[in-house]
């Protein structure tokens, strides 16, 4: 019989510690994927985050450090520059890259650094229990916003990809979703769109995969990516922002 | 060999592939794994049609698909 999907060699052949149908393990798979279809494994080196995400060195097949909270795309520089033959990556969640760490990606997207950033949008902290983020829905409820988030006191949620692709040093900027098996075949396109820019040496990328937590919003795997479709994505627009190709684009 | 293989100890019975198959020939096994989960199992090999749309969604790298 011929195989139509197999597990990628990219990942290590054991289990995680995310919860049941968290898109953690999905996005895992589909960074994978691309390090697999490019033949990169022997030159990948990925930056973890703090947050769900930070034992993910135990989970890829290939040489990884862990970086302090929402230092990644730093220690990704650090990386690219002393080693500029590896092909870096950071995978972060919304806590780390747009709440303690929004400085070092927009500087990263400033200078233009080649490293490809994965960036895991479930609009809450994970790992700490379901606090707010930046990037947690308006009338969305947290541990902390027990009534939902409000606008009036926490103002609007952040739209990085559309910060970031204002940035020249940002080659390739998009958004997918990580909610169905259309959008996850879209998100595997754009993940390795990420990692060609860098091989290209186009300069900074970075692929914002809107996600699910489960655990933390309450609800069922299935019914949780069913709340992604309808509540995140109408007001995180999906497509490329910013292509190589030049300027602003949406698909 | 069938068509979908699933490496039953890393199932997390999370059912995303039960809700996305589009020919509903996958169900959860009665029996659970050692991690305390009812493993997802093929119920009706004969109506799969090898999408791999189940191995697309699952979180868990759990299955392998092949096509006949
Ligand atoms: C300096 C510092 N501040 C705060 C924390 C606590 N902390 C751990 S993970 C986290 C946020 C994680 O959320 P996110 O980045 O969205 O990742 P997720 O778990 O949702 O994937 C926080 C605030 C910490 N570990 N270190
Ligand atoms: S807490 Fe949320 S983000 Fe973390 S592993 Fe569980 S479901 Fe995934
Ligand atoms: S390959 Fe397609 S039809 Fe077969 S079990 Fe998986 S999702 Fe269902
Ligand atoms: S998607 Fe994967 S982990 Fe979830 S029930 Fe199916 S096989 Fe198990
Ligand atoms: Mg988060």
């Amino acid at each position: 019989m011929k195989q139509v999907y197999s597990v990628p060699k990219s990942l290590q052949p054991r289990s995680t510690h995310y919860c049941p149908g968290c898109t953690h393990g999905i996005a895992h798979k589909l960074v994978a994927e691309a390090i697999d279809d490019l033949g990169v494994r022997d030159r990948a080196i990925g930056v973890a985050p703090v947050g769900c995400a930070v034992f993910a060195y135990d989970y890829f097949d290939c040489d990884f450090q862990q970086a302090a909270h929402g230092r990644a795309p730093a220690v990704a520089t650090g990386i690219k520059r002393s080693v500029p033959d590896s092909v870096v990556f950071a995978y972060q969640g919304d806590g780390d890259l747009a709440s303690i760490g929004a400085a070092e990606i927009v500087h990263a997207a400033m200078r233009g650094e080649r490293i490809t950033v994965i960036f895991v949008n479930n609009a809450i902290y994970g790992m700490t229990g379901g606090q707010m983020a930046p990037t947690t829905l308006v009338g969305q409820k947290a541990t902390t916003a027990p009534f939902g988030r409000q606008k009036e006191h926490c103002g609007s949620p952040l739209r990085v990809s559309e910060m970031l692709a204002t940035i020249p040093g940002a080659a390739y900027v998009a958004r997918v979703a990580l909610s169905s098996p259309g959008n996850v075949a879209k998100a595997k396109t754009a993940i390795r769109k990420g990692f060609e820019t860098q091989l290209a040496g186009g300069g900074f990328s970075l692929v914002e995969c809107l996600s699910t937590c489960p655990t933390n919003w309450g609800m069922g795997p299935y019914e949780a990516m069913r709340w992604l479709e309808e509540n995140m994505i109408p007001y995180y627009p999906l497509g490329e922002f910013r292509t190589p190709e030049g300027g602003q684009n949406d698909a | 060999m069938t068509k979908v293989v699933f490496d039953e100890e890393k199932c997390k019975g999370c059912e995303l592939c039960v809700q996305f198959c589009p020919r509903k020939v996958i169900v959860m096994a009665d029996r659970i794994n050692a991690k305390g989960y009812h493993p997802a199992v093929l119920a009706d090999e004969e109506n799969c049609i090898s999408c791999g749309i189940c191995a697309r969604m699952c979180p868990d790298a759990v299955i392998e698909v092949f096509k006949p």
